[in-house]
C-alpha cells in the first residue's frame, strides 16, 4: 500500500462563477471514485470539509477575478500549486460577468442592490491568466467533463492534455449534421468557436452561441459579413459576440466593430 | 463562561461561498449571522438591452446546479409577457426536464453534501470507505437525473435545448424508451434512499414555519400554480412583489427576502411537501408515511428525508410522462415580440424562483428582477441558528460548529444563486 502522502494532491478553487464547472467533476459519476483513488482530493470545499494546508500538485481553478480580495487570493493559489489549470469560460475569459467590462460597474451595482455602498467589487471581470501564469486553460460554459478527466489524467501522467483547438464546424461535419447556417439560414458561431461540446447546438437545430469561446486563429470579421447577409443587424451581431466569452480578445474586438 | 463564538469562515459542502457566525453570551444566542461573500455578478443589470430570447441561456449561468430552474422561470415569465401558452406534450417535456434536475440536484445534496453530517464524515468520498454501496447508489441515481437532462437538454449543465415557446428539438418517442428502463431502476433506488435517510439520527427540533410554495390544482408543483402559504396566502406570480420584499444587509452580497410584515418564511422541499402532500403520487405518499413523516414536516433536520421523497416522486412522475408522451407537431410555439411585463415563478430544487421582465416592443429586455430561493431562506436559516443553537450548548466547540453547519445545510443553500445573496461565525460570549 502506498502511503496516503504518495498520492498527488488535487485542489479545486472557486472565484466568481456559477459552480457548474466544478460540478462537472462530481458529475463524473462513473469515474469519481476512481479519481479519488488516484489522487488525494485535498481541497474541494463544494464536496469536502477540510482545511487549507500545504502545497497542491494540481489546482483546478473555476471563476473569474472580480474583487480585490480574489486578486490577492489567486496569487496565494499559484504559490501553493505545482500546476494550475483553469476550468471554464469564467476562469479562461472572464465569463458572462465580464459584460461589466463594457459598462459602468457602479451603475450595475445600483441596479441590483439597494445599498451599492455595501458591495466591494472591481470594475472588471478578468480571467485568471491576467493575474498569474496558467499551465493550461480548459474552455467551455460549462466545460466538457470528458475533457476534464483527460486534463486530470494528462497532468498526472506528465503530458500535455489532448484537447483540440479547432472550430466547432469540424466536429459538426464529423457528426454528419446538416449545416444550420447553409441549409436553414440560422446564425451560427461554429466557424469561430473552439470545439469541445460535440457540436451540441447544431445537433439540436440551433446555431452555436459560442460558449467555448474563440478557436485558434478565428476569422470573425468574415463570419460577421455572412451573418449580416442573413439579416442580423449591428446590435444583434454585437450581442452574439458578447455572451459567456465576451472578454476573450477575438470576440471582444469583433463586438466592438458592431453595435448601435 | 461568558462569551463563546462559533464561526465558520468558508462553509463547505454548499454551492458557493458563504460563512456564519453565532455569538453566545451566558448561554444565550446574542447574534447569528449567515453571510454571503460570493462576489456579485450583476445579472439583473446586464440582462437589460438583451433580446427576450436570450434570457433562458443567460440566467441559466446564475447557477450550475439548478440551470433548468432558471430556464423554466425565464421562459414562463417571457411567455406571460408575450401572451402565449405552452401546453400538451411541450408542457409535459418541460416537466420531465425539471424531474431530471430535481433528481440530480437533490441526490447530490442528500448523498454528497448532507449525509456526511449525519454519519460523521468530512465528505462523500471519505464516507464511501464505510458506506460504499450507498455512495455508489447515490452516484448512479444522480446519473439518471443527468441522463434526463442530457437527452432533453443536450447536456446536464446549462442545457442548450430550452427556448421561449418550447424546445429547439423534441425527442422521438423511441428515444425515451431506454430512459424509462433506467428510471425504473432509479425509482427503486429512490425508495431505498428514503429508507436509508429515514434511519439517520435526527435532533428532535421543530419550528412553526411560514411555508411558501406553489400549489397546482392537480399536480405536485414544478412550473405552474398559485403561490400559497400555510397562513392563508394565495396569490399569482404577478402579485409576488406586493407581498414579499428584499432588503440589503451590510454583511451580505445577497439580498434578504421577507414577507412585507417583516416575517421570515421558508421555501424549498419542506414547504413544498407540507403544502402539497396530497399532490404526491400514492407511492411517494406511502414511502413518506413508512419513513415516519407526517403530511406536514416542521423538523428541518428531516428535510433530507423529504428530499428523498421528492426524488422518488420525480422518478415516478418522469415515468408517467414518458408513458403518456405523444410527439408534438412542432417543437415550439412561435412568439412575436411585444411590449409588456411578464412574471414567472417555478419550483427550483431549493424552492420558489421568481422572475419578472419588462420588454420593449421589439422584445428587448428593459428591466429584470430575479429572486432566488436561497435569498428567501436566509432569514429562516438565521432564525434556525438562533432557535436551535441554545439547545446544543453542551456540545464542545467542534461538535457545535458541525451541528451549526448541518443546520445551514438543511436548506441546501445555493450561494451562487443568492448573490445577489451569503457566510457562518459562532461566537460564545
Amino acid at each position: 500500500m502506498p502511503s496516503k502522502n504518495a498520492k498527488p494532491r488535487l485542489a479545486v478553487w472557486k472565484f466568481a462563477s456559477c459552480d457548474g464547472c466544478q460540478l462537472s467533476l462530481l458529475d463524473c459519476e462513473d469515474e469519481l471514485l476512481a479519481v479519488a483513488q488516484a489522487v488525494e482530493i485535498a481541497y474541494f470545499p463544494e464536496a469536502v470539509r477540510s482545511a487549507l494546508s500545504g502545497r497542491y500538485d494540481l489546482s483546478l481553478v473555476e471563476g473569474s477575478i472580480t474583487t480585490p480580495e480574489d486578486a490577492e487570493r489567486i496569487r496565494e493559489v499559484r504559490r501553493r500549486s505545482r500546476y494550475l489549470v483553469t476550468i471554464g469560460a469564467c476562469a479562461t475569459a472572464g465569463g458572462i460577468q465580464a459584460l461589466r467590462n463594457f459598462a459602468d460597474v457602479a451603475e450595475y451595482a445600483a441596479v441590483v442592490y439597494a445599498r451599492p455602498d455595501y458591495i466591494r467589487t472591481l470594475a472588471t471581470s478578468t480571467p485568471i491568466a491576467d493575474h498569474v501564469p496558467v499551465d493550461f486553460e480548459l474552455r467551455g460554459c460549462p466545460i466538457n467533463k470528458r475533457q476534464l478527466v483527460e486534463v486530470i489524467s494528462a497532468f498526472l501522467a506528465g503530458r500535455r492534455p489532448a484537447v483540440p483547438p479547432h472550430a466547432v464546424c469540424i466536429e459538426c461535419k464529423r457528426n454528419g449534421n446538416v449545416c444550420v447556417m447553409v441549409a436553414h439560414g440560422t446564425p451560427c458561431l461554429g466557424p469561430v468557436t473552439h470545439t469541445g461540446c460535440a457540436a451540441l447546438c447544431p445537433s439540436y437545430n440551433r446555431g452555436c452561441y459560442g460558449c467555448y469561446g474563440p478557436k485558434e486563429t478565428p476569422n470573425a470579421p468574415s463570419l460577421s459579413r455572412w451573418l449580416a447577409a442573413l439579416g442580423m443587424d449591428a446590435r444583434a451581431l454585437q450581442r452574439l459576440y458578447r455572451t459567456f466569452n465576451a472578454n476573450a480578445a477575438p470576440f471582444r474586438e469583433e463586438s466592438e466593430r458592431h453595435g448601435a | 463562561m461568558a462569551r463563546r463564538t462559533i464561526k465558520v469562515d468558508y462553509l463547505a459542502r454548499v454551492e458557493g461561498e458563504g460563512a456564519f457566525k453565532v455569538v453566545l453570551r451566558n448561554g444565550k444566542v446574542e447574534n447569528a449571522e449567515f453571510r454571503i461573500f460570493e462576489p456579485p455578478r450583476f445579472f439583473e443589470a446586464f440582462l437589460r438591452g438583451r433580446a427576450f430570447t436570450e434570457a433562458p441561456d443567460i440566467t441559466a449561468r446564475i447557477c450550475g446546479i439548478c440551470p433548468v430552474a432558471y430556464q423554466m422561470s425565464a421562459v414562463h415569465a417571457m411567455e406571460n409577457a408575450l401572451g402565449i401558452t405552452v401546453a400538451g406534450p411541450l408542457r409535459a417535456l418541460r416537466r420531465l426536464l425539471y424531474c431530471g434536475e430535481w433528481i440530480e440536484s437533490h441526490t447530490l445534496h442528500i448523498y454528497m453534501l448532507h449525509a456526511p453530517d449525519f454519519l460523521g464524515y468530512s465528505g462523500a468520498i471519505e464516507m464511501a470507505r464505510a458506506h460504499g454501496e450507498a455512495v455508489r447508489r447515490g452516484l448512479m441515481l444522480k446519473q439518471v437525473g443527468n441522463e434526463i437532462m442530457t437527452l432533453l437538454g443536450g447536456r446536464e449543465i446549462h442545457p442548450i435545448n430550452v427556448r421561449v415557446g418550447g424546445f429547439y428539438r423534441t425527442p422521438p418517442k423511441r428515444d425515451l424508451a431506454p430512459l424509462a428502463e433506467r428510471l425504473k431502476w432509479a425509482r427503486d433506488a429512490a425508495l431505498e434512499t428514503v429508507r436509508w435517510t429515514a434511519g439517520f439520527d435526527f435532533p428532535e427540533r421543530a419550528r412553526d414555519y411560514t411555508f411558501v410554495a406553489l400549489r397546482h390544482a392537480e399536480e405536485y408543483p414544478f412550473n405552474e400554480g398559485r403561490i400559497v402559504s400555510n397562513r392563508g396566502l394565495d396569490i399569482t406570480a404577478a402579485q409576488y412583489e406586493d407581498y414579499f420584499e428584499e432588503s440589503h444587509l451590510p454583511r451580505s452580497n445577497a439580498l434578504h427576502a421577507r414577507l412585507k410584515d417583516g416575517k421570515a418564511y421558508l421555501v424549498g422541499p419542506l414547504a413544498r411537501y407540507s403544502l402539497n402532500f396530497d399532490r404526491l403520487s400514492p407511492l411517494a405518499q406511502q414511502a413518506a408515511r413508512d419513513a415516519g413523516l407526517e403530511p406536514v414536516c416542521n423538523n428541518p433536520y428531516r428535510s433530507i428525508v423529504v428530499r428523498a421523497v421528492e426524488v422518488l416522486y420525480a422518478c415516478d412522475e418522469a415515468l408517467r410522462i414518458i408513458a403518456a408522451y405523444e410527439e408534438p407537431e412542432r417543437p415550439f410555439v412561435a412568439a412575436e415580440p411585444r411590449a409588456g411585463v411578464g412574471f414567472g415563478a417555478t419550483e427550483a430544487p431549493r424552492g420558489l424562483l421568481y422572475h419578472r421582465y419588462r420588454l420593449e416592443s421589439d422584445g428587448t429586455i428593459q428591466e429584470a428582477r430575479i429572486v432566488p430561493p436561497t435569498s428567501q431562506n436566509q432569514a429562516s436559516i438565521e432564525e434556525d441558528l438562533v432557535n436551535f443553537v441554545e439547545s446544543f450548548l453542551d456540545l464542545p466547540d467542534d461538535a457545535l460548529r458541525q451541528r451549526c453547519e448541518q443546520t445551514v445545510r438543511n436548506y441546501d443553500p445555493c450561494i451562487s444563486c443568492a448573490t445577489h445573496f451569503l457566510r457562518l461565525d459562532i461566537n460564545r460570549g
